[in-house]
């Protein structure tokens, strides 16, 4: 263990503030950032909405949709995860959610999510990547279930067209219990 | 045949007959705390895989019913189940759910302990001159036995040793491991869920056929022709449940892959899984292509083992009870200990395709489950029944009770075991 010694409260207190901009704030006002935001923003509505098949569209083709299990995991595809969905596992996670055969879907709770705390990881030339915190309120059978969860997106942006190129969904609980649910996150 | 009644002489195991049981079982708090007791506290439940827990110091924490232990390896590679509770003044001792670690030690006053429970250290340890004797405050010790990697814990130093618990279910533990095709098979990650019912609605569903194409209509919609095909099981006369004895019990659903290593060269490796066949051909004769690739799906059953872990085809099912109306649900992926990366990444994408809180069979299980307890509140007394297939029960050679695996043979078993524990004169 290394035993620096701690700083003077008045070295902290006279420290730089960091930039907006280093922040990622600054970035909000960025047009390209703000039709991501609007975008985030239109899919929670479409999810909570259970508008499943409008919501696939929303991805383009090589997309991932994740939830992993272990809060730190970047390799996905060698680990296991709770949803590792590309295009294919996508369609057919729709197709189940909206055909009738699935009891818990058909029987799944309403839910109001909540995403805010937005921040910039990344702008590139056709990205934009977005970290952000969730918060799921689901209601079924008298019982209230709540979901926190870090998100991360990444859009890919072509003139006007801007589509999710990838999800992650980071719950708080994601390596203890996630009770089953009929709905997407 | 006779009728459950709530007359409580003889105890509780008067709730449940050969073919049915009072519902009671599922919403009775003092049905489930004798439960602990006599159940939980009182038979070997399974505790750990050892590739959990490959080296010295390897440590992993769980439950033995209510109550939480760790689970590790010591340095002579025998492995401990400890009660994870400080023996001074009740705290837990260790809150990380796995790692590595040389020992235990309290976060309140710094008591340590080895690995194997024993104290080590007390701070100051003057105030208890003349008071304690550091050998008799050891954590307290499960007894421990293993059997093909299957690690188990009990608090009871009279039973029967764990391999004669295990009986005949040895048998199709050592074919279930024989979906390593020469690889040890170890735990790749896990699923944890719970779900609004009682642990033994969640027993009686891993033998339990019958609902497989009704809840699960939405997975089978879903997979390719050929997996759909292998598991369309519910007018296949070879597809049968045989009870083993002591609770256990198997359900055969792909009666071709009973024994992995028994392999005529008549079937078909699923075209679902070419990019492997072709990647592994590049450096592996055709044989051993063929031996990894029929194991993808894992064994053709689910083995049921009294009262806490299935081997169910590819993965390990653990419950866990946390009260009368929860249970908790452990869903371990498997796969091949030093294989290739390509298979284990496969068998990841159909544990995930099936199991978990987001996969296309846990949760309409879950919901299923959740509908049991709301139902079953109704007239607690009325019974559930478990007696499809009576009528068509057999005993075969091995002497076990065999009939369809649609049919409740498994459930009955479970609950046989259950009359015989739960009752007074035990």
């Amino acid at each position: 263990m290394t035993t620096e010694a701690p700083e003077a409260v008045e070295a902290i207190d006279n420290r730089p503030a960091r930039e907006p901009f280093n922040l990622g704030l600054g970035n909000l006002a960025d047009p390209r950032v703000a039709r991501a935001i609007e975008l985030i923003w239109l899919e929670a509505q479409l999810l909570d909405d259970k508008d499943y098949e409008a919501w696939q569209t929303l991805y383009t083709e090589d997309a991932k949709y994740v939830i992993p299990v272990e809060p730190n995991v970047a390799d996905f595809e060698s680990s296991l995860n709770m949803v590792y969905d590309d295009a294919r596992m996508r369609h057919m996670r729709v197709t189940r959610l909206v055909q009738g055969y699935s009891m818990s879907a058909v029987a799944a709770a309403r839910t109001s999510r909540t995403i805010s705390r937005f921040t910039v990881q990344e702008i590139t030339e056709d990205t934009v990547t977005l970290r952000s915190a969730q918060v799921l309120v689901g209601f079924k059978r008298d019982k209230f279930q709540m979901l926190g969860a870090d998100l991360t997106h990444r859009i890919r942006i072509a003139g006007d067209d801007a589509r999710i190129d990838l999800k992650v969904i980071r719950l708080v609980n994601s390596d203890s219990a996630v009770n089953a649910s009929g709905f997407l996150l | 045949m006779t009728v459950p009644t709530t007359d409580r002489s003889g105890g509780f195991a008067g709730l449940a007959a050969d073919d049915r049981v009072a519902a009671r079982l599922y919403t009775d708090p003092e049905v489930f705390d004798c439960e602990m007791e006599k159940i939980f506290y009182s038979t070997w439940v399974w505790v750990a895989h050892e590739s959990e827990i490959p080296d010295a110091g390897s440590f992993k924490m769980t439950h033995v019913g209510l109550q939480p232990v760790v689970v590790n390896r010591d340095r002579k590679g025998n492995f401990n189940v400890l009660l994870n509770r400080c023996r001074h003044r009740g705290a837990s001792v260790c809150e990380v759910p796995k790692g590595k670690a040389n020992g235990f030690t309290c976060p309140y006053h710094s008591w340590s302990y080895s690995l194997e429970g024993n104290l080590r250290g007390i701070p100051y340890p003057d105030g208890y001159e003349g008071v304690i004797e550091k050998q008799q405050l050891s954590l307290q010790k499960l007894r421990v036995e293993s059997y093909n990697g299957l690690i188990f814990a009990t608090f009871k130093t009279d039973i029967e040793p764990l391999e004669d618990f295990l009986g005949d279910a040895k048998i199709w533990i050592d074919r279930f491991m024989k979906q390593g095709a020469g690889f040890p098979v170890k735990v790749q990650g896990e699923h944890k869920f719970r779900f609004d019912g009682n642990w033994k609605i969640q027993l009686e569903n891993t033998t339990d056929g019958y609902h497989f194409p009704i809840v699960h209509r939405s997975w089978m919609a879903s997979v390719d022709a050929e997996t759909a095909d292998m598991l369309s099981f519910m007018t296949d006369e070879k597809a049968v449940t045989h009870a083993l004895g002591n609770g256990h019990s198997v359900a055969v659903m792909v009666p071709e892959h009973v024994d992995l290593e028994e392999d005529d060269g008549s079937e078909e490796l699923q075209e679902r899984f070419r990019h492997i066949i072709d990647e592994l051909s590049e450096t592996m004769p055709q044989e051993q292509v063929r031996r990894i690739v029929r194991t993808m799906h894992g064994a053709g059953y689910n083995l049921n083992l009294f009262p806490n872990l299935s081997l169910s085809m590819s993965f390990f099912r653990v419950l866990r009870p946390i009260s009368v109306n929860e249970t908790e649900i452990q869903h371990m992926a498997l796969g091949l200990d030093g294989g290739p990366e390509s298979v284990n990444r496969e068998r990841l994408r159909i544990h995930e395709h099936f199991q978990g809180p987001f996969g296309f069979g846990t949760s309409d299980d879950s919901e299923a489950w959740d509908r049991v307890q709301r139902g079953a509140v109704a007239n607690p007394d009325m019974p559930i029944l478990v007696n499809r297939g009576l009528g068509r029960e057999e005993t075969v050679e091995e002497g076990w009770k065999t009939s369809h695996v649609t049919d409740e043979t498994g459930m009955r078993e479970s609950y046989a075991m259950w009359t015989r524990m739960m009752s007074d004169d035990n």
